[in-house]
């Protein structure tokens, strides 16, 4: 036990370290970027008085030199204090923690669907190797892989929304229904229904061939003949023994899943207008809005970065192979 | 003495009456209650167009906030706030007698002060244009709860046409003053006095509106809700309207290509009208601090070689017309058809050339320049792209540039580091604000975007333009703009292509929209939607 307490707090010390990287590496990319918050604002609100532009650098701490907004945006978030974003006239914290319900809801449905649905259709797919059902299915997620986000999401308004008119196509929730409880999660679920399938239908096709080709590798071992041997049945083997160790390979992708959905989420937020963290960052870098921008990229990668702590752990607890090293 | 008064008593009474009955028996169709769900394009980042400009946010605050005016078809001004209004032969008072009993949101009355506070410490202060539009404002006095006198340094007759609600609202002064204004809390959760009354914003989704029963024209609106939904993608909202899931699409926030398409559809429409108060414009910028393009030959052999047409028809789809002057047909006040004109003509066209001296070369090419197409869209870089054709046959090799917006602004108004720009810009309700500011020598200002980006320096224009803004007689400001604008297209600092139109979609079931000259950007108390 105090071998696990030591290396978890290891983990903490690498996961502040890297933390520090990000933000400094993050700092240095945004502020090379040409262009300004104020620029934007000014050119929006058609400000045509350069007194006017220099005051709101002056009052936004534009005009210091970077090293010392740097040393000034470190400090504050030592303090946990992510900053106030001038343009949307609110802390990024609040904006943030107003976001990640919605886009947490969106991913872990995303990653659910996707890894539920891959595990039984790979797992079905090795079982009936070369028939019909191994055919179909693998030519359905070749389907998913190739087609991008994008086309997957506007393919699936113009069916349930223009069409069949079944499904609502922009927001989480009826705007001024005043919906709630149970009519409340039906609305909800209508609205996250078009998205969290857009999202996943790619790491779908990614996970079915995945599992499928770890299940084939694996009920070719040695140990399967042997529980064959004892007269098992093909149920328990393939269950209890084949799908369990084939599980490895999945956990790793689902690790890997989590931090590109984060990119794949500003694509699907854009065109179903899901409220989410994706959305308020691409419109961050458009309006140069640095601090806004810098608060979204912290937390996210200390989603990240917690996250692949969690996959570490679940190996261990699924392969007792693994130890604290 | 007695009797007569009391029949005047009487027959206002009667006026009073008849008036409030009136609009329910001449459309008798008028539909009570409801809600209309309309697109907006982006987030607004507050919920008041005191000091921000953008058309989403302008959208909503003009339904919660009024102005002193608002503004026809024709853009005459009618009462809002102000009831009537008077400027003194001198043009330098302007005087308001303000509605009586209107009360701002949280019960309390709306007075004078409020219109001085607004006037002088916001729009003033912190609205990007209203610190051109009120640089002359030295005062606003009170001197009743009713009146309010705006004190001028300089005749300023374009103030009349600035004080719409979506440019110049009215904010409540005992919510804003002592405060810092920008960072108050009522910028997000606004207190106006208009026919709707904030009722929630759910960040990145939709900002919700509810029915003012205290509004001072009483039995409007006759909407109970508006939500304005944000639907950031333009594929998305085109499929929200097909689908009836929204009732109305503004500022063109549908692809220009699928407009027709959905206008066919048997519950949709299309209009251009409504947008008097920003009459857009797409025009290309020469920097003139670049020796090539200061021979005034090289930039009329340019606008030979140009043919707006091509970009009217096969680019904008037809919504627009081919500018002919600085001032767009739009501005039907201001604009004059009496200017020199550069028909498409690519033999004239190279004659200026070799006049200017600038020979083809051995591979066929006289010079290089490169265009900068604002980043707004893709209209923007097909025009340049069909631009670079266009001047490849007169011996001009274009480069085309493509960046984002604030990487544009620093390359064109900061670095100075271009040749040709394809801008678009606003010319707004008065040339004084809208279409001065690229023409006017003082308005060369390094850094600040949209500004004299050619670097124009001309003495007749300046003088002409200077006069036209402070003339209080409305025919001698009209002759000032028609020699500004002759003068303009003799010089070609910049060339005009296009006055655009911007584009609203609605539902068939909707109706009065577009009834005022900013249609959409009016307070909506007389719209109404259909029952299905």
């Amino acid at each position: 036990m105090p071998g696990f307490v030591k290396y978890l707090a290891r983990r903490f010390v690498q996961i502040v370290a890297t933390l520090v990287v990000i933000v400094i590496i993050n700092f240095a990319l945004l502020h090379s970027t040409p262009g300004d918050l104020v620029d934007v604002l000014a050119s929006e609100s058609q400000a045509s008085d350069p007194q006017y532009l220099i005051r709101l650098r002056h009052e936004l701490g534009l005009d210091l030199p970077i090293l010392e907004q740097l040393g000034h945006y470190i400090l504050k978030l030592l303090s946990l204090d992510l900053g106030y974003s001038y343009r949307n006239n609110t802390s990024v914290l609040d904006l943030i923690l107003s976001r990640l319900p919605a886009t947490l809801l969106l991913m872990v449905t995303a990653v659910l669907f996707a890894f539920g649905l891959g595990t039984v259709l790979g797992a079905v797919a090795a079982r009936r190797l070369n028939s019909f059902t191994d055919a179909l299915i693998s030519v359905t997620s070749m389907l998913f892989y190739a087609t991008p986000t994008f086309l997957v999401g506007l393919l699936m308004i113009l069916l349930f929304s223009v069409t069949l008119r079944w499904l609502p196509l922009a927001g989480m929730v009826t705007a001024g229904a005043g919906f709630s409880g149970w009519a409340h999660v039906q609305d909800v679920l209508a609205h996250l229904a078009m998205p969290a399938a857009a999202l996943s239908l790619f790491y779908v096709a990614v996970y079915t061939r995945l599992m499928r080709a770890s299940m084939l590798e694996i009920l070719g071992l040695d140990y399967i003949r042997t529980a064959r041997a004892k007269g098992l049945s093909w149920r328990r083997i393939l269950y209890r023994h084949a799908v369990r160790n084939a599980m490895l390979p999945m956990v790793t992708m689902c690790g890997l899943q989590v931090s590109s959905l984060f990119g794949g989420a500003i694509v699907v937020e854009t065109i179903f207008g899901w409220p989410g963290m994706g959305l308020l960052a691409f419109n961050a870098v458009f309006q140069r809005d640095f601090v806004l921008l810098l608060g979204i990229l912290f937390f996210s990668s200390l989603v990240v970065l917690l996250v692949s702590l969690v996959v570490d752990l679940l190996y261990m607890r699924l392969d007792p192979r693994i130890r604290i090293a | 003495m007695r009797t007569s008064r009391s029949m005047w008593v009487a027959a206002f009474v009667a006026f009073l009456a008849f008036g409030a009955m009136s609009p329910a028996h001449a459309q008798g169709d008028v539909a009570r209650g409801g809600s209309l769900t309309i697109a907006i394009n982006a987030e607004p980042s507050v919920l008041t167009s005191a000091f921000d400009t953008l058309p989403h946010t302008q959208l909503v605050s003009s339904k919660i906030a009024e102005g002193l005016l608002a503004y026809d078809q024709a853009f005459n001004a009618m009462p809002q706030l102000a009831t009537s209004w008077s400027v003194s032969p001198d043009g330098l008072r302007i005087t308001f007698h303000l509605r009586e009993n209107v009360l701002w949101h949280d019960g309390k009355p709306f007075t004078s002060a409020d219109v001085a506070f607004s006037a002088m410490s916001v729009w003033k202060e912190l609205h990007g244009r209203g610190r051109t539009t009120f640089a002359n404002l030295t005062s606003v006095e009170v001197p009743t709860a009713n009146e309010a006198v705006f004190v001028l340094s300089k005749p300023s007759p374009y103030i009349l046409n600035a004080l719409a609600a979506s440019e110049s609202p009215v904010l409540p002064r005992h919510l804003y003053q002592g405060a810092d204004i920008r960072t108050n809390p009522v910028n997000v959760a606004p207190i106006g006095t208009g026919p709707f009354r904030f009722k929630s914003w759910d960040r990145g989704s939709n900002v919700v509106l509810e029915r003012n029963p205290n509004y001072w024209n009483a039995g409007h609106p006759y909407l109970d809700q508006i939500v304005f939904m944000i639907i950031p993608d333009p594929a998305g909202r085109a499929a929200a309207l097909e689908s009836e899931q929204v009732l109305m699409s503004v500022q063109s926030g549908v692809p220009l290509s699928d407009v027709k398409r959905l206008g066919k559809l048997p519950s949709l429409e299309y209009t251009t009208a409504g947008y008097l108060h920003e009459a857009p414009l797409i025009f290309m910028e020469f920097n003139l601090d670049r020796p090539v393009l200061q021979d005034v030959r090289v930039r009329r052999a340019i606008a030979h070689a140009i043919d707006p047409n091509f970009i009217l028809e096969n680019i904008r789809y037809g919504f627009g017309q081919v500018a002919t002057g600085p001032i767009p047909q739009t501005q039907k006040k201001f604009y004059s058809a009496d200017v020199p004109r550069y028909p498409l003509n690519t033999t004239l066209a190279e004659k200026l050339l070799d006049e200017a001296g600038k020979p083809r070369g051995k591979d066929g090419i006289r010079f290089r320049l490169t265009i900068d197409p604002i980043p707004a869209g893709d209209v923007y870089v097909r025009s340049a792209e069909y631009i670079r054709q266009s001047l490849a046959e007169i011996g001009i090799d274009l480069v085309l540039r493509s960046q984002d917006f604030p990487s544009y602004v620093r390359r064109v108004y900061s670095d100075r580091d271009f040749d040709l720009t394809l801008s678009a810009a606003s010319a707004t309700a008065d040339p004084a604000i809208g279409i001065q500011r690229f023409y006017w020598s003082k308005n060369f200002k390094k850094g600040v975007a949209f500004t004299n980006t050619s670097n124009y320096q001309s003495a007749e224009a300046d003088r002409l333009l200077e006069q036209a803004a402070s003339e209080v007689d409305p025919d001698k400001r009209r002759a000032a703009y028609a020699q500004f604008q002759r003068v303009v297209m003799t010089d070609l600092p910049a060339l005009p292509l296009l006055s655009s139109e911007h584009i609203t979609l609605a539902n068939k079931r909707v109706r009065n929209y577009a009834a005022t000259g900013d249609g959409a950007y009016s307070n909506f108390a007389d719209v109404y939607v259909l029952p299905k």
